[in-house]
């Protein structure tokens, strides 16, 4: 019930009109992307986080983390990895350079 | 010393505490009251203070030289004579991509703090209500559903908080102050002191050093939210019976419920108008105080409240009242940062209180022009006019 409503309210907007300092589509971009910086460093933080903990538990050295060099196999997994995600985040780029390719079909902006 | 021996120490600091920024979220106490945080909740605000550090430290320092480099100039070139005042500075200063980007992102980080605070208040709301109530102690807090709450006050979000001070969804709600309370922390980039208390600690001090025959036995802290700034006066006058006041139901609730978990037993709230406390007789307080409370309210208001602050101060009683100074003799460049708050961050009455000669409301409220107290100091926050720091102590003795 709680969480149902901090979704549905936490983001409210307050009273009175907001006020845009730069071009509104630029501006709904830029605070989109502090918002997913933001959240980066909160990411960034609980690695961070981790990585103390299992340190001082004697898991895993930080060090070893520092000078990690994965296997051969391990580095495919994980680059296959980064170009699924660059696929995936850049599929507008893709869409546009489609469309660029139909004949009749006129640009964006 | 030779210049091995000051690397070493340079490094050693470096290890140390090569650093100058706000302290940890955690570091601030997390009482009976307060709003449980997850380690991401937490890491948002720590975030958000970071950012809060940035602008002050980096970007408004930016616009300033902008200010002078290319705003002022471009100005007097159109104009063939400087901006006049604060009005003609921000129009200016609109159009000016330094000032633009470091309004945005003020804008912005404040709307991402009242995010962060209510997402983590609501997702625990009936929890929190329900362990408000539980350590409020009896006759510490008296609420009146029936008070109208002032327009100056219903019709604004304050620093684009949703729902202001007094906004509750269902009875017992404290969501707002908990948010509040976790979420301030940003704004004062770490700077208030564990309790965000540093205004109150700072007032108590100043009272203690200045008065020292001053002993209060009663007093009232008007708009006193959710006590953040009176507990330190009511600890430094351990035998005083205090009261803090405001509209708002769900701050005093907080209130009452954070002086316990803070062991703070002389204290209690009560919901009322300040322009209108029939309750209690004249000169029934020998310190009438607020704290960033004058700023906040309409004119109309604001005379309403200093004559009943008048009426209610006792004969040899202080009024004091913290806020920032008064534009008078500020350039436009200066004026225009420092209203920044008014113009985007929901603040309207700010610009008001600024501009007035609050000594003229004080005498016009009834205390005397020798008696009146105006002292400033370095405000231990930094939160307003883009990180300019300063604030006045003013007031009367009667």
């Amino acid at each position: 019930m709680s969480r149902t409503s901090a979704l549905r309210r936490s983001a409210d907007k307050p009273a009175g009109k907001r006020p845009y300092f730069l071009d509104p589509e630029a501006e709904r971009i830029f605070a989109i992307t502090m918002a997913v910086a933001q959240e980066l460093a909160v990411a960034r933080a609980r690695v961070d986080t981790l990585e103390r903990l299992l340190e001082a538990k004697g898991v895993v050295a930080r060090e070893e983390i520092e000078t990690f060099a994965p296997s051969t196999e391990a580095h495919a997994e994980r680059a296959a990895w980064s170009q699924e995600y660059i696929n995936r985040i850049l599929r507008i780029v893709q869409q546009e350079a489609q469309a660029a390719e139909i004949r009749d079909e006129p640009p964006a902006a | 010393m030779d210049d091995s021996d000051s690397a070493a120490i340079v490094d050693e600091r470096h290890g140390a505490r090569d650093y100058d920024g706000p302290d940890d979220h955690r570091l601030g106490v997390r009482h009976a009251a307060y709003p449980e945080l997850s380690h991401d909740e937490t890491e948002r605000f720590n975030f958000l203070a970071q950012m809060n550090h940035h602008l002050v430290g980096k970007v408004a320092p930016a616009v300033e030289r902008a200010w002078t480099s290319r705003v002022a100039p471009r100005f007097e070139a159109e104009h063939g004579r400087p901006p006049a005042n604060r009005h003609e500075a921000r129009k200016a200063l609109l159009a000016e991509p330094v000032f633009q980007t470091w309004s945005a992102l003020r804008r912005m980080t404040m709307e991402q703090r009242q995010e962060a605070g209510r997402w983590a208040a609501l997702r625990q709301a009936e929890t929190l209500a329900a362990r408000t109530a539980s350590l409020i102690r009896q006759g510490q807090l008296s609420l009146d559903p029936s008070l109208p709450i002032p327009r100056y006050v219903s019709a604004v979000d304050h620093h684009c908080m949703p729902g202001s001070y007094h906004g509750e969804t269902f009875p017992g709600d404290v969501t707002g102050p908990a948010s509040y309370d976790s979420g301030i922390y940003v704004t004062v980039r770490g700077r208030g002191g564990p309790l965000n208390d540093g205004i109150g600690q700072t007032l108590a001090g100043w009272i203690r050093e200045t008065y020292p025959t001053l002993r209060p036995q009663r007093i009232i802290d008007l708009g006193a939210t959710t006590g953040h700034n009176l507990l330190p006066v009511a600890q430094a006058f351990p035998e005083a019976e205090v009261i803090g006041v405001d509209v708002g139901a769900p701050v005093l609730r907080y209130a009452a419920a954070r002086a316990t978990a803070l062991g703070v037993d002389n204290v209690r709230f009560i919901q009322a108008d300040a322009s209108r406390l029939g309750q209690f007789e004249d000169g029934a307080f020998d310190l009438v105080m607020s704290t960033m409370f004058l700023h906040e309210l309409s004119l109309p208001a604001l005379d309403a409240i200093l004559a009943e602050s008048h009426r209610l101060l006792a004969e040899g009683g202080l009024m004091i009242n913290m806020e920032q100074p008064a534009y008078a003799g500020m350039g436009p460049f200066e004026q225009a940062m420092r209203d920044w708050d008014a113009h985007y961050n929901n603040e309207p009455f700010w610009s008001t209180l600024h501009d007035l000669d609050l000594d003229e409301r004080f005498t016009a409220a009834g205390f005397e022009r020798e008696k009146l107290v105006h002292v400033t100091f370095e405000d231990p926050s930094g939160a307003v006019g883009g990180g300019r720091i300063s604030m006045v102590f003013v007031g009367a003795r009667k």
